[in-house]
């Protein structure tokens, strides 16, 4: 194989964690902070021998804390900036994405999900959906997308930093160690020669072109009222960028009784199962959420209507359950959860727990 | 420096970076933060980096600075100013960054961030305020509390047997930080030697060396509960016996 390259479209055969760094360059980000953690250690490696090619900077930080506040830094300074983490880092990074929660700073979290509770494994889980959804002391303001393949944590990425930058809500893009670890080919490529647009950066302190006025950043506020307010006021802007960035995948679901629905990596497995149970004449249908903050719950309504039965299969103890469940409040709809925390889940283990049902 | 009011009243004149819409400031009375915000002030305008730099401030009393200066401000979260504005530097060495925080903030909550900032020899200026306690929470045992003192976590004083001796912050970066570096402890008790300390060390920044750390000794009588007199004895003597004042780095002079 020749250099690889974004000068035109090229087809790899590459890691999750190379492809991150492929396209954070792509997304033209200027700058990645991080913190040594397994799975998501090879996108600092891949980032850092990148670096000087593509003319980009990296900080190695003390901690995940430390990680998490550079980025604020950098993005408040007018940087497109990153981070890449996982489980226990995870953990650690949610108090500087509260914070750009409440001060809408745009910045970009790459989570490569391992084992839970704990140091647990560093292999794989999805046990980092409730944390990544809803962590820190806040209301999930903020966007994350759910990949499944390689392709989709390259277009992802680049898609990562631009939501960021248009709606100045923290992003993350939410994959796991096997997505991180293995190797599967895909297309990488310049999205500008594609017709993507690219959002450009912008100072949000410092030295701005126009100079002339002061900004006072803030997290802290004297009374409720006045919280209330800020609180509000993100909450309907949070509201407003939800309805364009919500993306999902349904497939076969009009004439379905029952749904497969998953989210992530495992939703390779459930397209398999749901492809097979078809072919032997069930009528099954696939829905996943891509987006699981913000869940596309209007979407899955209506996805629903015709089935009796939802098997939701997660490599978690019921965290993608509680978001359906939450989404289809007041529906009738039997929910039939298979429950796998940590481990992998295959197209022949959700085919038997369809017979199962 | 003073000017000449309405009246034949004279008063301070008011360092120009300072944001006017914000004074009188909210401090207590007899709060040293306001002195070490004027020497601040005045070290701002006399280089002229208004325009130029951002500055961020902690949790704690600190961040009732939040709107204090006519210059870009943040205010983060408690610790995690030295990271914020590490990495505005990082991605922008052109800012000029500041960190404004407590003894809490500095040598606490945050010191793994302040510890490996000064490995790295971070082009940031951190200046911290002692005031040997948490003010803002009501007055707790700091890093920075002297033996025996009473706080409201140690209200038969201090036990260093317990609870271990007082941060001296400023040697511990002194001690990691490479060549480059500058620091300084100075006290409000002595405002044309701080102003001293944190102009050179922001100079120190401009001029890219390292990084620059001020320590600065200041008081908090509302938590203390002293009155002037003891507030000023309590500076003057019992701090500057166990934190020694004076420039403990200074980068080398460059060859011409």
């Amino acid at each position: 194989m020749g250099e690889v390259s974004l000068s035109s479209e090229q087809r790899v055969f590459m890691t999750g964690n190379e492809t991150v760094a492929w396209a954070a360059i792509a997304a033209k980000a200027d700058i990645m902070y991080g913190y040594p953690i397994t799975p998501q250690n090879e996108i600092m490696h891949y980032w850092t021998r990148l670096m000087p090619k593509y003319g980009k900077k990296f900080l190695q930080t003390e901690d995940e804390i430390s990680a998490g506040f550079t980025l604020a830094g950098g993005v408040i300074s007018g940087a497109k900036a990153f981070t890449a983490t996982a489980g226990p880092g995870n953990v650690l990074m949610q108090e500087s994405a509260s914070m750009a929660e409440m001060m809408r700073l745009p910045a970009v979290y790459i989570i490569q999900q391992r084992g839970g509770p704990s140091t647990a494994t560093v292999i794989y889980s999805q046990q980092e959906t409730t944390i990544t959804t809803f962590g820190g002391n806040g209301e999930g303001h903020r966007i994350v997308f759910s990949t499944s393949t390689h392709q989709e944590l390259f277009d992802y990425t680049i898609k990562a930093f631009n939501s960021a930058w248009a709606y100045r809500f923290p992003t993350f893009v939410l994959g796991d160690g096997y997505q991180a670890k293995m190797r599967e080919p895909l297309t990488i490529y310049d999205p500008e020669q594609r017709g993507i647009n690219l959002v450009k950066p912008e100072p949000i302190l410092g030295i701005r072109p126009n100079g002339s006025k002061f900004t006072h950043l803030r997290n802290t506020y004297n009374t409720e009222e006045e919280l209330y307010k800020v609180v509000m006021a993100n909450q309907a802007e949070w509201e407003e960028m939800a309805k364009k960035v919500v993306e999902w995948d349904s497939r076969d679901c009009e004439q379905a009784d029952v749904i497969i629905l998953t989210h992530g990596v495992v939703s390779r497995a459930a397209l398999g199962a749901c492809q097979q149970l078809r072919e032997q004449g069930h009528k099954v249908g696939y829905f996943r959420p891509i987006t699981l903050r913000p869940f596309p719950g209007e979407q899955l309504k209506a996805a629903i209507k015709q089935a009796k039965k939802i098997l939701i299969a997660e490599s978690s103890y019921g965290q993608l359950v509680k978001l359906v469940e939450n989404a289809l409040y007041g529906s009738t709809v039997e929910i039939v959860p298979m429950l796998r925390p940590g481990l992998g889940i295959t197209t022949e283990e959700i085919v038997d727990e369809y017979n199962k049902l | 420096m003073q000017e000449l009011k309405e009246n034949m009243v004279f008063q301070p004149a008011m360092p120009k970076s300072w944001n006017e819409e914000t004074k009188p400031h909210k401090f207590c009375p007899g709060c040293g933060h306001g002195i070490i915000l004027k020497m601040l002030g005045e070290a701002i305008d006399e280089l002229g980096i208004q325009e130029k730099m951002i500055f961020g401030c902690d949790i704690g009393c600190s961040l009732l600075a939040w709107d204090f200066f006519k210059v870009d401000s943040v205010q983060t979260h408690h610790g995690r100013t030295t990271p914020v504005v590490t990495g505005m530097k990082r991605a922008h060495p052109e800012l000029i960054c500041v960190a404004y925080m407590g003894d809490g903030g500095g040598y606490a909550i945050g010191s793994q961030h302040l510890f490996n900032a000064a490995v790295r020899n971070e082009r940031v200026t951190i200046i911290l305020c002692n005031n040997c306690n948490y003010g803002m929470t009501g007055g707790q045992m700091a890093p920075t509390t002297l033996p025996g003192m009473k706080t409201e976590t140690t209200p038969y004083g201090r036990d260093v047997e317990l609870t271990g001796y007082p941060t001296k912050g400023s040697e511990m970066v002194a001690a990691v930080a490479p060549e480059g570096a500058y620091v300084a402890r100075g006290t409000v008790a002595n405002p044309r030697q701080l102003k001293g300390f944190i102009k050179k060390a922001l100079q120190n920044q401009i001029d890219g060396n390292g990084i620059s750390f001020v320590e600065c000794l200041s008081g908090c009588p509302t938590n203390w509960r002293t009155n002037a007199k003891q507030t000023w004895e309590f500076i003057e003597k019992e701090m500057t016996a166990y934190f020694k004042l004076g420039e403990l780095r200074v980068p080398q002079a460059k060859e011409v």
